[in-house]
């Protein structure tokens, strides 16, 4: 399959990235609003083309689990959810990264706590950033704002995975899951052979072959000095990461007398409401951050440093507020705005709230 | 000196299985763990499918039996060995993927995952040693603990109206139509033990042949976990274990 132009929804385009990415695997249990992410893979039926397995779970814990066990036999795989299923996931999560094991988790967010909302939201940003599971651990957290970005994540995602040996997420909102756009999907890159994945995944659990040892693959280490010194590779992993893998993008940031700092769908919705400040003579930048961990702190600190205040834009009750605020260091001003429960605000909104909160007249 | 000097090789009628190492075991004397290693060791030797073998280790007195056999391994979460073991076999077809779980579990925190991959009849083989107690966790009540039965969370004996009954997993998964055989065996006996060895190979050649979920339940002693020796442990078992859980195929297709 060449490239080729599609007009889709989001978590469609996830799918359609999946298969094209070369996935060997998906696991998933329906959830709204991510759905079509398990609907669009079983409609294409990959296993017919490119030998891809799809698999509906019992639930978000056996997904999960699936896609570890799938890693550790050095597979391409991936799930998606939203918000409840992931913190059912979280138990696997953990597993995944202590085993440092390749893996692509999709949550495209709705509105919590408990079982919440089916609308959009943020709120996930601390468990995503911040863990989630149990144990000190991180995975590489994407942010989509377009469906474009759904698409390219999914291939991003897992480059990134393989090549630190660490779970990988993209962090959507439902805004982004929903929405149709303009897609360019990639050509079809061909799944690894069994003797790809030897090469590639030493480590893996498929089988050993005369020239080596057994593969084990666990988490578990009862020894303490050396649980440390796993623990320590760890952190080693993620400072590599944090030094080599920030991604951000940044609109009107060479003029701008004030900074929006908003990822996701609404980074998108806080570029109309400058564009209207530019109307009347203000002059806002934005800040997108694209990995939410690695955070981009530094160029944060640095655009935050020649501003006279940021706001942080979140459909959320303040979360990523923190990591600004930690990048800014009381510097200068930082207040949040956000809307809860699923709302997603209007430009005017923003820009009122700007006024309101940050602007000096 | 060594033993192939002290016995020809051509007059040894027995022998250490090639794929179980030399790792001391951490099980106490007496536990039926030890056996059935041996077993799985013997028999995926015997097959010669070592090298297409991955075997995925619970949580539980077993969670170490990555240690002892010499095959590729997957450490699991709590319960979870039938996902992980349903994403292998689908992804390696060809391969022979099994998982070794103790009661608490395939039968209490793991009972979805086992019922739906075993109702989905992914190719695998499920082991499972039912000693109707947590032995790693210090001798607390499993879902297969007998009624009466004293346990660290049941000093008085396991009673209905406070533990509820328990778990015959076993004959609930030979009802699926996606298990093809399910057998319930024990080891405390030589011809157990050969009986044992037939079933496991058994369910091994299923899970190759592809033909759907293979179980073998072994009833099995947990001579600490239930404060007896280990030749108590045996007696007892026979005398109250199997009139729960009868010994003898659940289902063969």
């Amino acid at each position: 399959m060449e490239k080729e132009i599609r007009l889709m929804k989001g978590n469609e385009a996830l799918a359609m990235a999946a298969i094209r990415y070369g996935a060997d695997a998906y696991f998933g249990y329906p959830i709204t609003p991510q759905s079509e992410v398990l609907e669009t893979l079983m409609a294409e039926q990959p296993w017919e083309t490119t030998g891809m397995v799809v698999l509906q779970a019992e639930s978000e814990v056996s997904s999960i689990n699936m896609v570890y066990g799938a890693a550790a036999a050095g597979k391409v795989v991936l799930t998606s959810s939203s918000s409840p299923g992931i913190s059912l996931m979280c138990e696997g999560l953990s597993y995944i990264a202590a085993s440092e094991l390749p893996a692509l988790v999709i949550n495209v967010m709705r509105g919590g706590p408990g079982l919440g909302t089916i609308q959009p939201s943020q709120a996930d940003y601390f468990q995503a950033t911040k863990g989630g599971g149990h144990g000190d651990y991180h995975f590489i957290v994407l942010a989509p704002s377009s469906v474009q970005e759904m698409c390219d994540f999914v291939g991003l995602g897992w480059d990134l995975a393989f090549k630190y040996r660490t779970p990988a997420m993209i962090l959507a909102d439902g805004v982004v899951g929903q929405m149709m756009e303009k897609v360019v999907l990639p050509p079809q890159r061909p799944r690894h052979t069994d003797e790809e994945v030897r090469q590639r995944c030493p480590w893996a659990a498929m089988g050993r072959t005369p020239d080596r040892g057994r593969n084990v693959v666990t988490s578990l280490e009862l020894d303490s000095a050396k649980m440390e010194v796993n623990n320590e590779r760890f952190q080693a992993t993620y400072r590599q990461i944090e030094a080599n893998e920030v991604r951000f993008e940044t609109y009107g940031t060479e003029d701008c007398d004030y900074l929006i700092v908003a990822f996701g769908s609404i980074a998108r919705i806080s570029q109309k409401a400058v564009e209207l400040a530019r109307k009347e003579g203000i002059k806002i930048g934005i800040i997108r951050p694209i990995t939410l961990w690695p955070f981009p702190h530094d160029e944060v600190k640095r655009l935050a440093s020649k501003s006279k205040g940021v706001l942080v834009v979140e459909l959320n009750a303040g979360q990523m507020i923190e990591d600004v605020r930690l990048a800014v260091n009381g510097t200068v001003k930082v207040e949040h705005y956000g809307r809860l429960g699923g709302i997603v605000p209007t430009p005017d909104e923003i820009l009122d709230a700007f006024k309101e909160k940050i602007y000096q007249k | 000196m060594d033993i192939n000097d002290i016995i020809k090789p051509e007059n040894q009628v027995y022998k250490k299985p090639a794929l179980l190492n030399d790792n001391y075991m951490h099980y106490c004397p007496g536990c039926s763990h030890g056996v059935v290693h041996k077993l799985v060791a013997e028999i995926i030797e015997e097959m010669g499918v070592g090298e297409k073998t991955v075997g995925v280790a619970p949580v539980g007195c077993s969670v170490f039996a990555y240690n002892y056999i010499d095959v590729d391994w997957i450490e699991a979460a709590h319960g979870r060995a039938p996902a992980i073991a349903t994403a292998v076999s689908r992804l390696y077809p060809k391969n022979l993927v099994f998982t070794y779980q103790g009661d608490g579990d395939l039968a209490a925190i793991g009972t979805a995952e086992t019922i739906h991959a075993a109702n989905r009849g992914e190719n695998i083989t499920i082991i499972f040693i039912n000693n109707a107690i947590y032995g790693m966790t210090g001798g607390q009540m499993a879902p297969t603990t007998l009624l009466g039965m004293k346990t660290a969370t049941t000093p008085y004996g396991r009673r209905v109206d406070l533990n509820g009954y328990p778990l015959k997993i076993g004959d609930i998964l030979a009802q699926l139509d996606g298990t093809c055989y399910v057998t319930r065996q024990s080891v405390h006996t030589p011809a157990a033990v050969r009986k044992a060895k037939a079933a496991i190979k058994k369910a091994f050649q299923n899970s190759l042949d592809r033909k759907g979920t293979s179980v073998v339940e072994i009833v099995s002693t947990c001579n600490s976990g239930w404060k007896l020796t280990p030749e108590q442990s045996n007696k007892w078992m026979v005398e109250h274990m199997f009139e729960k859980y009868p010994m003898g195929d659940l289902k063969n297709l």
